[in-house]
C-alpha cells in the first residue's frame, strides 16, 4: 500500500465521550493477547486502564460486570442499510441502532441503494447523513459498475478519495470476467479491495433455495452449489493474475471455500467472509417454507456448514459478515417463492454464533471475537478495536448467561425478517461503546 | 390423529388416507341417484379460491361441495381484487371474515398454502401449490387404483413418467403411493428429474426399458407453460415424444395408464393411448368428485372413526 492511499472513512453523530468502569468482566482481546478477568476503565472515550482492583475516579459510572464478557467491538463488512431509497426498511439511524445492539462499533453499507452509490456526489451525501444520524460509525462501499449494470467502471479514484472502504456490486454478480479484471486493475492503486457476490446467474436461474434433497422434495427451484463455486474459482484466478485485492462475500459452499483456500495458499491477496446463518443453519430449515429462511446465497448442506465453521476457526475464512438485509414486512409475508432474498442479522450475530458454535465447542471464543472484530477491521483498514490501554474505546459487554427472545421487543432494526424470529438465544450484548461513545446501553 | 389442514400428503397418516378412500366409496351411490345431493354439510361454507387456471380440480371441488349441500364461494384471480394488487394475506383475511369452514386454494407459488393456513381460522385444503404438492390429486388417484385393483395396493409397481421436476402431482403421488405400499420408479430425461429426488426412496431411470415391469404407468404432462424459452430441458417436443412418449407399442396388453390431465395428445401420450379403454384417465376425473366430497367431509368432521358412521 502506498503512502498516498486515502483512508477509509467512518461517520457518525457526535456524542458524549464515555466514562465507565467495568468491574470484573472476562476480558477477551485476541489481538492484545488478553483473556483474563480484569476491570476496564474507560475515560473520555479511551481505554484508560485494564487491570485488577481499579478505582473509579469521581463521576465515573461503575458497572458490575462479573461473569460477563468484555470484548473488542465488532466490525461488519457487509450490511444493507437501505439508505438512500428504502428508508421504510432501514435507515442509518435504525440500522446503526441495530448494529450497536449487536455489539458492532463499525459497519459498512453496500452500494445497492437507490440511487446506487456509484458517484462521489451520492457517496458524500450519504456520509453527511451518517454524520448526522448514525449512532455507530458507518462506512460505505461504492459500486464497481455504474448503476450495478456491469458495463462501465465507476470513478474509483475519486470515490476512494472520498473514503469508500471498497468496491462492490453486491446483490449482483460481476458477470463479465473482463470487467472484473479491469476493476481489479483500476482499483489497485487506491488500495481498495473489490468485494464480489459470486454467482453464475445462468446456473442459479430462478432458483430460490439450495439444490439438493430438500429442494427436490419441496418442488422449489434449486440454486446449485456450482453456481457459486465456478464463479469464485474464476474470480480468485483473475485476482491472482492481477495480484489485486479480492474479497469474496458470503461464502456458502465447501467447493467455493476450496477455491479460496487454494488461492490463499498460492499467495493471492484474497479475503473471505461467511454469514452467521450459513454457519448455523442448513437447507433443512426451508421445510417450514418460512420466507425469512430464503436468502442468497441459500442455506446449504450440513457438510458445507461444517466446512465453513472449520475454515472460520482455522482462519481460512477471514471474518464473519452479517449480510444484514432488511425487507419490509409486506414483502416477506408472501409465499416463499415470491419473497425477496435476505435476512437481518446485526443484532443476533454474536448471540447465535456464541450459542451454536462457541458453547458446543466448535469454535473457540477468542477465534469468534477475532473474526467478528479485528480481522474485518484489518480488511477495512480502520482502527482495530482493542481493549489495550490507550486505545479509543471500541468495545462491547456481553452477558453470556442471558436468555432473550428475538422479536419486536428486543430488535431495533426497522425490519423484522430474521431467520431467528421467535427463537430464544443466549449471550446478549448489554453495552456497546463505539468510537468512545456509548452507542447501546441495556445494562440493568 | 387429525390435522386441521390438508397441505401435503405428509399431513395424513395411512389410516387417514384409508378412511378418506372408504368415505369416498360410501359416497359413490349418490352419483347414480336422480337427486345427487345429500344434506351432510348443510350450513357449512366452503371457499374455492383459484389463483391459477384449473378445470378438473376447481369444478370437482365446487360440485363436491354442492353435492354435500354446503354454501360455496368461488373466487378466481381474474375478476377479484387480486388484480388490483391485493396481497394474498389481505385476500385471506377478507375471506376469513365470513367464517368459512374450509378454504380450498390453488396457487402458482410454493408456500402459498402455508401462508394462508397461518392467516385463517378455516381449514385449508391445498388444491395445488406451485411445484410442491397436490394432495387431493394423489387421493383421487389412490381411489382410482383401489377401484381398479382392489383394496390392497401393497407391492404394486408404478412408474411416473415425464416431467418430474415441474410436477406437484409427482411429489404428492410418490409419497401417497409409497404410503400404501407401492414401489415407485420415476422415469424421464435427466434434465427433468430434480437432483436429490432419490431421497424420497424412488428408483430413477432415464429410459422406458423397464416400463413393462410396472403394473401402472402414470404419465405426467410435459409442462410447456413452465418451460421458458432457452431453458433447454428438452431439445424438441418431437424428440421428447419419440423417446419418452407413451404409445400403444410401448405398453403391455392390459397395462393401465393414468394421467392427471390436461393431456398434450401426441407429446407425452399418443391419442390412441389417451382413448384406449385401458387408460384410467376418465375414471380419475370421476373419482375426483367422490374423493373431494370425502375430503371436504372428513376435513369438517375429522379423521377419527368415531366421528363418522363407521362406528361399530
Amino acid at each position: 500500500m502506498s503512502a498516498t492511499v486515502p483512508p477509509t472513512g467512518l461517520w457518525c453523530a457526535r456524542g458524549n465521550k464515555a466514562d465507565l468502569l467495568l468491574r470484573g468482566p472476562r476480558v477477551v482481546d485476541p489481538a492484545a493477547g488478553i483473556d483474563a478477568v480484569a476491570d476496564v476503565l474507560v475515560q473520555k472515550g479511551k481505554v484508560a486502564a485494564v487491570g485488577a482492583g481499579l478505582v473509579a475516579p469521581e463521576g465515573v459510572r461503575v458497572i458490575d460486570a462479573a461473569g460477563m464478557l468484555a470484548l473488542p467491538g465488532f466490525v461488519d463488512l457487509h450490511t444493507h442499510l437501505r439508505t438512500p431509497g428504502r428508508e421504510d426498511e432501514e435507515d442509518l439511524s435504525t440500522g446503526t441502532a441495530a448494529a450497536a445492539a449487536g455489539g458492532y462499533v463499525a459497519v459498512f453499507g453496500m452500494a445497492n441503494t437507490d440511487p446506487v452509490t456509484d458517484t462521489a456526489a451520492v457517496f458524500e451525501a450519504l456520509a453527511r447523513r451518517a454524520a448526522a444520524e448514525a449512532t455507530v460509525p458507518v462506512g460505505f462501499y461504492a459500486a464497481v459498475s455504474k448503476g450495478l449494470a456491469g458495463r462501465e467502471l465507476t470513478e474509483m479514484h475519486e470515490l476512494a478519495a472520498a473514503g469508500v472502504v471498497g468496491f462492490s456490486d453486491d446483490g449482483m454478480p460481476i458477470t463479465s470476467a473482463y470487467l472484473l479484471r479491469r476493476a481489479l486493475q483500476y482499483a489497485r492503486p487506491t488500495g481498495r479491495f473489490v468485494a464480489v457476490h459470486a454467482e453464475d446467474r445462468t446456473l442459479s436461474g430462478t432458483g430460490v433455495m439450495h439444490e439438493g434433497e430438500v429442494s427436490a422434495q419441496l418442488g422449489l427451484g434449486g440454486v446449485p452449489s456450482i453456481a457459486e463455486s465456478t464463479e469464485v474459482g474464476r474470480d480468485v484466478e483473475i485476482a491472482g493474475y492481477e495480484e489485486a485485492r479480492l474479497h469474496v462475500c458470503h461464502v456458502s459452499t465447501a467447493a467455493a471455500l476450496a477455491h479460496v483456500v487454494r488461492a490463499k495458499e498460492a499467495g493471492v491477496p484474497v479475503t473471505a467472509e461467511v454469514t452467521p446463518h450459513h454457519l448455523t443453519c442448513t437447507h433443512e430449515l426451508l421445510r417450514e417454507l418460512d420466507p425469512n429462511t430464503k436468502m442468497n446465497p441459500p442455506l446449504r448442506e450440513e457438510s458445507d456448514r461444517r466446512a465453513l465453521v472449520d475454515a472460520l476457526a482455522g482462519g481460512q475464512i477471514d471474518c464473519v459478515a452479517t449480510d444484514h438485509a432488511p425487507h419490509a414486512l409486506q414483502e416477506k409475508e408472501v409465499p416463499l417463492e415470491e419473497a425477496p432474498f435476505g435476512t437481518i442479522g446485526l443484532e443476533t450475530a454474536f448471540a447465535v454464533l456464541h450459542e451454536r458454535l462457541v458453547v458446543p465447542g466448535a469454535l473457540p471464543l477468542a477465534a469468534l471475537v477475532e473474526r467478528m472484530s479485528q480481522a474485518p477491521a484489518r480488511i477495512a483498514r480502520i482502527t482495530v478495536p482493542s481493549l489495550a490501554a490507550g486505545e479509543q474505546a471500541n468495545l462491547c459487554l456481553v452477558d453470556p448467561r442471558a436468555r432473550w427472545t428475538v422479536d419486536r421487543h428486543t430488535l431495533h432494526s426497522r425490519s423484522q425478517n430474521s431467520f431467528l424470529w421467535g427463537a430464544t438465544l443466549g449471550a446478549r450484548v448489554l453495552l456497546t461503546v463505539a468510537a468512545g461513545r456509548v452507542a447501546h446501553d441495556a445494562v440493568a | 390423529m387429525t390435522k386441521r389442514d390438508l397441505l401435503s400428503m405428509e399431513d395424513l397418516t395411512r389410516s387417514d388416507v384409508e378412511l378418506i378412500l372408504d368415505t369416498a366409496e360410501s359416497f359413490l351411490p349418490i352419483m347414480h341417484r336422480d337427486i345427487k345431493k345429500v344434506p351432510t354439510l348443510r350450513g357449512r361454507t366452503i371457499v374455492n379460491f383459484f389463483y391459477e387456471a384449473s378445470t378438473r380440480t376447481s369444478t370437482s371441488f365446487d360440485l363436491a361441495a354442492k353435492r354435500l349441500s354446503a354454501d360455496t364461494i368461488a373466487l378466481k384471480k381474474s375478476g377479484s381484487s387480486v388484480e388490483k394488487g391485493e396481497s394474498l394475506k389481505d385476500t385471506v383475511l377478507t375471506l376469513t371474515a365470513y367464517s368459512p369452514d374450509i378454504i380450498v386454494i390453488r396457487h402458482p407459488s410454493v408456500g402459498a398454502c402455508r401462508l394462508v393456513a397461518r392467516q385463517t381460522t378455516a381449514s385449508v385444503i391445498n388444491a395445488g401449490d406451485g411445484k410442491y404438492q397436490h394432495p387431493t390429486q394423489c387421493l383421487l388417484d389412490l381411489f382410482t387404483l383401489r377401484q381398479t385393483f382392489g383394496r390392497s395396493l401393497e407391492g404394486m409397481r408404478i412408474a411416473l413418467v415425464g416431467d418430474i421436476m415441474h410436477s406437484r402431482v409427482a411429489r404428492s403421488n410418490i409419497q401417497g403411493f409409497q404410503m400404501m405400499g407401492m414401489q415407485v420408479t420415476v422415469i424421464g430425461p435427466p434434465t427433468l428429474i430434480p437432483r436429490g429426488i432419490e431421497s424420497l426412496g424412488v428408483r430413477v431411470e432415464h429410459d422406458l426399458s423397464t416400463l413393462a415391469s410396472h403394473d401402472v404407468i402414470y404419465v405426467l404432462r410435459l409442462q410447456r407453460e413452465r418451460m421458458a424459452e432457452g431453458a433447454n430441458f428438452v431439445s424438441t417436443l418431437r424428440e421428447y415424444a419419440a423417446v419418452w412418449g407413451i404409445g400403444k407399442n410401448r405398453l403391455r396388453r392390459g397395462q393401465k395408464v393414468m394421467h392427471p390431465g390436461p393431456i398434450n395428445r401426441g407429446v407425452e401420450l399418443t391419442a390412441q393411448v389417451a382413448d384406449d379403454p385401458d387408460t384410467l384417465i376418465l375414471q380419475q376425473v370421476e373419482s375426483g368428485l367422490a374423493t373431494r366430497m370425502a375430503i371436504l367431509y372428513r376435513t369438517i368432521v375429522g379423521y377419527s372413526d368415531a366421528a363418522g358412521e363407521e362406528t361399530s
